[in-house]
């Protein structure tokens, strides 16, 4: 049976150098449930260490969390990748781990701190996960989907690291699965405000950095269960499966 | 100047694009924001950029320029030197940094109404 999702696929930890403190997973958590969301995908920059904490933190909570990681390419076009299970996803992290250079320097860019599900801190990551990875755009798409995930070009109509601001336009190869809107665009009119989306599938989410950022903006997915399998084909209006606008 | 007479000036590598070599070259432009590039880029200039994308090369096009500098060392994706062959876009790689060549080009005349 279909049923309808209120999803924010794009929010980041306090393991992201430039979002809050305040970001931890018990908090993301509890946010999410007060607006009223049924899913959402942890995505931080090039990395997924904080993933896992937040997926046990809302372990029968009613809250689905999917995991994923915001990789930012050599282009400095910014790529959703979203998996079913944390495994994969931190496959993908090392695949970028792999790629990605540089140390932080928080006092410059912010700390990246990693926690566990009951909001304690483990540590500080020390990559500059702020940085770009040495991997095209097509890499990580191609990677993505060899993994079995979900891959989504973030904030399109944004200039930085947009991928429109970027490289001009869509490159009509490139296999997303879809794009994302930040919440200056609405859903209903991206498609016509933001000029060369075109035929790809259009998603919003929050990019959330503050709490108060989560459940901004949401997509609400029609689909029979919260999987990257359901949500592609929503992505492609198979099977009933849709995206209701 | 012919981009070819850049080429033996610098030293450069042309990478892809040797039938496009007798492009006469009016302008000069600097970036890697392609968005930017596309809106702006004059007409006839050579463009100093650090993306190796093959999206560049729609944009060369698309503001009919004279050819592309590859700077700092950079290299670009192969589906781009493919492209750039295909339009006859010469693509030419130096290890100087854009603020460096940009200067010396100016110097020389390229984008400047008052050559030195």
């Amino acid at each position: 049976m279909l049923k309808q999702f209120k999803a924010d696929l794009h929010i980041h930890t306090c393991l992201s150098p430039c979002s809050d403190w305040d970001m931890s997973p018990k908090k993301i958590i509890r946010r999410s449930l007060d607006k009223g969301l049924d899913l959402i995908a942890i995505c931080d920059h090039n990395t997924a260490e904080n993933v896992g904490a937040v997926m046990k933190a809302g372990k029968d909570q009613g809250l689905w969390v999917l995991p994923g990681i915001e990789i930012c390419s050599k282009e400095e076009v910014h790529i959703l990748a979203l998996f079913d299970e944390l495994d994969t996803t931190l496959t993908m992290q090392d695949y970028v781990y792999a790629n990605l250079t540089g140390n932080n320097k928080p006092e410059v860019f912010g700390y990246q701190i990693v926690a566990n599900e009951h909001d304690e801190v483990l540590g500080e990551n020390p990559r500059l996960l702020i940085g770009a990875t040495q991997l095209g755009i097509y890499d990580i798409v191609e990677k993505t989907h060899s993994l079995g995930g979900l891959s989504l070009s973030s904030h399109v109509d944004r200039t930085a690291y947009g991928v429109i601001g970027q490289l001009g336009f869509i490159p009509s190869d490139l296999k997303i699965d879809g794009v994302e809107v930040s919440y200056r665009v609405s859903l209903d009119k991206a498609g016509d405000e933001v000029a060369g989306i075109g035929k790809f599938p259009c998603t919003t989410a929050s990019d959330a950095h503050f709490l108060d950022d989560i459940g901004k903006v949401w997509t609400v997915f029609v689909i029979a269960q919260p999987s990257i399998d359901e949500i592609q084909r929503a992505l492609r209006g198979k099977d009933g499966r849709r995206i209701m606008i | 100047m012919q981009v070819k007479e850049l080429v033996e000036r610098f030293g450069f590598e042309v990478k892809a694009g040797n039938n496009g070599l007798d492009r006469q070259i009016k302008d000069g432009y600097c970036g890697d924001l392609l968005s930017e590039i596309m809106a702006n880029a004059p007409q006839g200039c050579v463009w100093l950029t650090i993306q190796g994308h093959q999206n560049i090369v729609a944009v060369a096009v698309l503001r009919e320029m004279a050819a592309i500098i590859i700077t700092g060392g950079q290299t670009p994706d192969e589906e781009t030197l493919q492209k750039a062959n295909q339009e006859n876009i010469p693509i030419l790689l130096g290890s100087h940094s854009a603020y460096q060549l940009a200067g010396r080009l100016y110097a020389l005349g390229v984008g400047n109404p008052q050559p030195e």
